[in-house]
């Protein structure tokens, strides 16, 4: 909080540098990894061959085979628990096969650690940033390789200067003195990428690179992905978003429950159909489903009145005269930037953030501000939008973590009933079809889907009157995503009133019936009926983008 | 099949971790009460076991609230000081009477206990710092009360000290139901899940409206409670009030006891039971060597091993 500087100010200037050609047109065909490129006669740079690797319990990867060339941008897909990090852990050295074969640049390999696969020319960049964050950005930019006078002494000028020169290649332009965590997300990404292929790089590892960046800046990553294409580097691209599968990957593989579910060119394959490949489903009844699970017609009385209504919430820096009202039964989208003040907004209405100036009324009755029991007390839930810092306790069970915050209710005089405990767990487990060996296995085994499922049923066990849902699917795989999706619409036909945030915008159109477009903490727009289309979100967004800067 | 066998050792050290974390601390202490069965002549006579039991009470007693306040991601470094405030105040205020005077001695406990835990909850002060300067302060104010050690003929608190029922001791049998309590308090009431979820994920308990403040402020009222029971015990059988040693560095073996117990120091879980067999396992491992003649330097080099063995069993296990 202390690093922040206004709406903007910890942000570095990022130009995206568009380029027509989003897919090279001679992608190579549909081959059986292993063998040389007919096409091009160019041989893989990083080749597995029927890779399996057990955990106790799972056969996380099992006969996988995957071949990656230099010069292309391959897509790896699957849901969670397809074996999509197994496999990217066995090539980074992490993981050791228990069977088949690794072969780099040609010959059979066998990384013993990371740094062994990074000191060989493979490097991954992972969701978490990792680099030192309270170091300079140059330093972190040249760790381990500073340029250094005659005395052995790091020479910062020539440091700085040769990191400014680096990362103006990558579109970042910025003051490489200041320490690196006061840069945004993703001037931060892309100092690790910049690090990536400044040492060397044949193969570069991309782990959800653009899950935490703002469109601005996914066209910057973008960009900079087609030039390590075209200087050869292979690029392995791990995503759940259809769209940047699209237009930056040439060929994609498909993993399911750890086997090899289809590989070969990406322009081959339809959507519906790669869809259909991660799920094992038939691809005729997800295009009856739709995309998302989000059927269009729902009912909200126009004139019903608001179950929950925040009145020009304001804080410093952060919000200014924000007001949002959502109705029973209604789901109001909160459209815009990151940074925009969508976050902010949920947390002021939940209690999870002092307020300057503000009110936040729940059926009529004014909350006391700055107070989540009370919010709760309410009938106000908030679904955060970091699962492992705010949302799950890793050391509980999937059943104390559902009953953690309904416990009160859960107890006579102090003693908690573990028969109702039980009822309420069991009943949630099943309605929201959390998959876990048991009630009492620890919430951190099991996957990101079903974690956010665990905290959905946390917040329904209360009975609440208003959810605020903050990224609802984030990282989680396509099957939770439409379940998660289905169950939104369908509390919202309870009489629900569902405020959500998104920053897929196919999700934050086909979910709302109304959206409010923030930008810098304050509203710019209000969509309604047949307004609520992605372009109509992003004109509003860029039209105010323009006046504001 | 190279790959294969280098792979297993590592998941066999982690199931052997998990299995040292759960049961390490019971499997030693049945060990050693075997080994001493076996070689230790005189070792299970009944005079011993009291003797072992009574010496322990105290620490287990002061172990039983810093296993809460550790499950809080929290640690209490006052307890020492406590008992001996809890030992100045009895003696003060025996004039009224023992009841009263046990009374005003729990009362100063759960002042400094609130005190700790209103400058690590509402302040914002680290605990371990937050209950240093109280390790400091309260030892200090102790000598004030009571500067030189004082005896006093007090039947009632003799009585507490050196009777027993049934033929355990009262002081073992306030540690006893004293566990029982806090593991009812850990397992079935609203206030030990908070607690735990509290040290498992703080952001995460404040997002989802627990009372977080609240129960940390109760956290270190309990331990400050739970020591000035353990100090007014200790000086009962003491039949005097010493404020400048009692409990000097009880606050080690507290800590000692909790980690070996198989409770992380990185919160959100707490183990009652092996708190108190943590506790048990260092009385015993001393016994053990005083009785085979070994010296005190012995026992401590071999109670670091056990540490270090318990806090290698307790590390966080490396997701995959």
């Amino acid at each position: 909080m202390g690093a922040f500087d206004g709406p903007s100010g910890g942000r570095s200037t990022t130009t995206p540098q568009p380029e027509p050609d989003e897919r090279r047109p001679s992608a190579p065909p549909d081959e059986k990894p292993g063998r040389r490129d007919p096409a091009t006669g160019r041989e893989p740079v990083l080749e597995a061959k029927d890779v399996s690797k057990r955990f106790p319990g799972v056969q996380a990867l099992d006969g996988v085979s995957l071949a990656v060339y230099p010069g292309e941008v391959h897509a790896l897909v699957g849901e969670n628990g397809a074996g999509k990090s197994t496999l990217i852990k066995v090539f980074t050295g992490v993981h050791r096969p228990d069977g088949g074969e690794l072969r780099y640049r040609g010959r059979p390999v066998a990384f013993a650690t990371p740094l062994d696969a990074q000191r060989s020319g493979i490097s991954t960049i992972y969701q978490e940033v990792n680099l030192v964050p309270m170091m300079s950005v140059s330093r972190n930019l040249l760790l381990g390789r500073e340029p250094r006078n005659r005395l052995g002494i790091i020479d910062v000028a020539r440091m700085d200067a040769e990191a400014e020169r680096i990362l103006a290649e990558y579109g970042v332009r910025t003051d490489v003195r200041r320490p690196l965590h006061t840069l945004g997300v993703g001037a931060q990404q892309m100092v690790a990428l910049a690090r990536a292929v400044s040492i060397d790089a044949k193969v570069v590892i991309m782990d959800e690179p653009t899950s935490s960046l703002e469109p601005r800046e996914v066209e910057t990553l973008f960009s900079v992905i087609r030039k390590l294409r075209d200087t050869g580097i292979a690029v392995i691209y791990v995503s759940h978003r259809m769209e940047e599968l699209y237009r930056i990957c040439d060929r994609v593989t498909v993993l399911r429950d750890g086997k090899l579910a289809h590989t070969g060119p990406l322009a081959e394959l339809e959507r519906l159909q790669l869809i259909a490949l991660m799920l094992g489903r038939d691809a005729a009844e997800i295009g009856r489903e739709g995309l998302t699970r989000f059927s269009r017609d729902r009912h909200v009385a126009a004139d019903a009145e608001p179950v929950v209504e925040a009145r020009r919430l304001r804080k410093k820096h952060v919000l200014r005269d924000v007001s949002v009202s959502v109705r029973p039964g209604e789901v109001v989208g909160l459209g815009g930037l990151l940074g925009a003040g969508r976050t902010e907004t949920a947390k002021a209405i939940a209690g999870a953030l002092p307020l300057d100036s503000g009110q936040v009324l729940v059926a009529g009755e004014p909350l006391r501000s700055g107070s989540t029991a009370s919010a709760i007390r309410a009938g106000v839930s908030m679904l955060p939008e970091d699962r492992k810092a705010e949302g799950i306790i890793p050391t509980l069970s999937v059943r104390e973590n559902i009953a953690l915050a309904a416990l009160p209710s859960l107890a006579r005089s102090g003693v908690v009933s573990e028969a109702r405990i039980d009822r309420i767990v069991d009943t949630f487990m099943r309605r929201l079809r959390i998959k876990a060996a048991s009630p009492h296995q620890k919430v951190s085994e099991l996957s990101g889907g079903n974690q956010q499922k665990v905290l959905l049923a946390r917040w329904l066990a209360l009975q609440p009157k208003v959810l605020l849902l903050d990224e609802p699917t984030r990282g989680i795989d396509v099957g939770a995503k439409a379940e998660v999706q289905g169950l939104i619409e369908e509390l919202a036909g309870n009489g629900l009133g569902v405020l959500l945030i998104s920053s897929d915008l196919e999700e934050l159109v086909e979910g709302s019936d109304r959206i409010v477009v923030l930008r810098d903490g304050a509203v710019v727009g209000e969509l309604t009926g047949d307004e609520v289309t992605e372009e109509r979100i992003m004109a509003s967004i860029a039209e105010h983008s323009r006046e504001g800067d | 099949m190279a790959e294969a066998t280098a792979a297993s050792p590592r998941v066999d050290r982690a199931r052997l971790r998990g299995w040292l974390q759960e049961y390490g601390v019971y499997a030693a202490v049945a060990a050693l009460l075997l080994f001493n069965v076996l070689f230790t002549p005189h070792f299970v006579d009944a005079a011993n076991v009291r003797t072992q039991l009574v010496q322990v009470a105290p620490i287990v007693i002061v172990s039983l609230g810093m296993a809460l306040v550790i499950g809080t991601q929290g640690i209490d470094l006052s307890v020492g000081s406590v008992m001996a405030l809890a030992a100045a105040v009895v003696v003060l205020y025996l004039g009224y009477g023992a009841v009263p005077a046990i009374l005003m001695a729990l009362l100063a406990g759960a002042l400094v206990g609130a005190a700790g835990g209103s400058l690590v909850a509402y302040v914002g002060v680290q605990p371990i710092v937050a209950t240093l300067a109280l390790l400091v302060g309260m030892r200090g104010l102790a000598n004030v009360l009571v500067p030189q050690l004082k005896e006093f003929r007090n039947p009632d608190l003799i009585a507490l000290g050196s009777g027993s029922l049934a033929g355990v001791p009262f002081v073992v049998v306030a540690a006893v139901l004293l566990t029982a309590l806090v593991a009812f308090l850990v397992r079935r009431t609203t206030f030990g899940r908070q607690l735990v979820a509290i040290g498992g994920n703080r952001a995460a308990s404040e997002l989802s409206g627990l009372p977080v403040k609240r129960v940390l402020l109760t956290v270190y009222v309990i331990s400050g409670v739970l020591a000035a029971i353990a100090g007014v015990l200790a000086t009962a059988r003491l039949q005097a009030s010493d404020p400048t040693s009692l409990g000097l560095f009880i606050e080690l073996s507290a800590i000692t006891a909790v980690v070996v117990g198989g409770t992380p120091l990185s919160g959100g879980r707490v183990r009652v039971l092996g708190t108190v067999m943590g506790a048990l396992l260092m009385q015993l491992l001393s016994a053990t060597l005083i009785k085979h003649n070994l010296p005190q330097s012995w026992t401590q080099m071999v109670q670091a091993g056990i540490i270090l063995a318990a806090v290698y069993a307790t590390r966080e296990r490396g997701t995959r």
